[in-house]
């Protein structure tokens, strides 16, 4: 068991990041993510890291692999809240977080998970234009 | 240049690598940095801090607090008596790494500080100084 909770709304698990995580308490985040997907069949993961002063390359690999995960899964993950401070730092640092899909706070990032999984084929779209004239 | 105050911590597991993290907060605000400024410093001092638990086998940190004329800095001070790195230069590569990591935490710290120095003896050690002025 992580000590951070995860919240169910509807089909979405929705986890907001309140302490100063150690690597430990990253991965179980991430394990225990990956379980309530598959158990609560959720379609999508809002992660709220509003409250967090830094995101190092740890965390940025824990959001990365935890989007692709949930992607595996079927599932659509959008990280929220995050402080213009941590972003400058974050691309700085080297990480661009590119797999990972983001929204400015809980409503968009919630409006952001219903339009990609009421809409999965424009989404396919925006992830690659190229798509439909491939196949 | 002046050295205003100094403390050392050890930085052994991952909870020392969040304790590492609060102080340098506390030395960078009292510094007076920007937030941006306070969010670079924490984010390199919790990379180095990381590689100094995980592949170091746990050192310590020396926390200086600088001024020279207007301007107030703070230094940091990671020492490891660990395997040390046999080629600093690949060490210091993005993406390079020796272990499960991205290979961001060395060259990401450098980037993100004003002065960063590193130096290792194979078999006896590694010690990383980085420092951020306001």
């Amino acid at each position: 068991m992580s000590e951070i909770p995860i919240m169910r709304i509807g089909d979405c698990l929705l986890v907001s990041i309140q302490v100063d995580m150690h690597d430990r308490l990253a991965m179980a985040l991430q394990d225990d993510l990956t379980q309530r997907i598959v158990a609560d069949r959720a379609r999508g993961v809002m992660i709220d890291i509003s409250a967090l002063e830094i995101v190092d390359s740890f965390i940025g690999r824990m959001l990365n692999n935890i989007a692709a995960m949930s992607r595996v899964l079927d599932a659509v993950t959008v990280v929220v809240g995050m402080r213009p401070a941590v972003a400058i730092t974050l691309v700085e640092l080297g990480m661009s977080l590119s797999g990972v899909r983001t929204a400015l706070n809980v409503d968009k990032g919630l409006a952001a998970i219903r339009s990609i999984v009421d809409n999965p084929e424009d989404e396919d779209a925006r992830q690659d234009p190229d798509a439909r004239r491939k196949y | 240049m002046l050295v205003e105050s100094t403390d050392t911590m050890p930085v052994r597991n991952s909870d020392d690598v969040v304790r590492v993290r609060q102080a340098v907060r506390a030395r960078a605000v009292a510094a007076g940095f920007s937030l941006v400024d306070q969010t670079k410093i924490i984010t390199a001092a919790s990379e180095i801090a990381r590689n100094t638990v995980d592949y170091g086998g746990g050192g310590t940190l020396l926390i200086e607090t600088l001024r020279e004329g207007a301007r107030r800095g703070v230094r940091l001070t990671f020492a490891d008596n660990g395997p040390g790195i046999a080629d600093l230069a690949l060490a210091m590569t993005d993406g390079h790494t020796t272990g499960n990591g991205l290979g961001l935490g060395l060259s990401g710290a450098k980037r993100l500080s004003n002065e960063f120095a590193i130096t290792s003896t194979p078999g006896q050690g590694t010690k990383v100084t980085l420092a951020r002025w306001k």
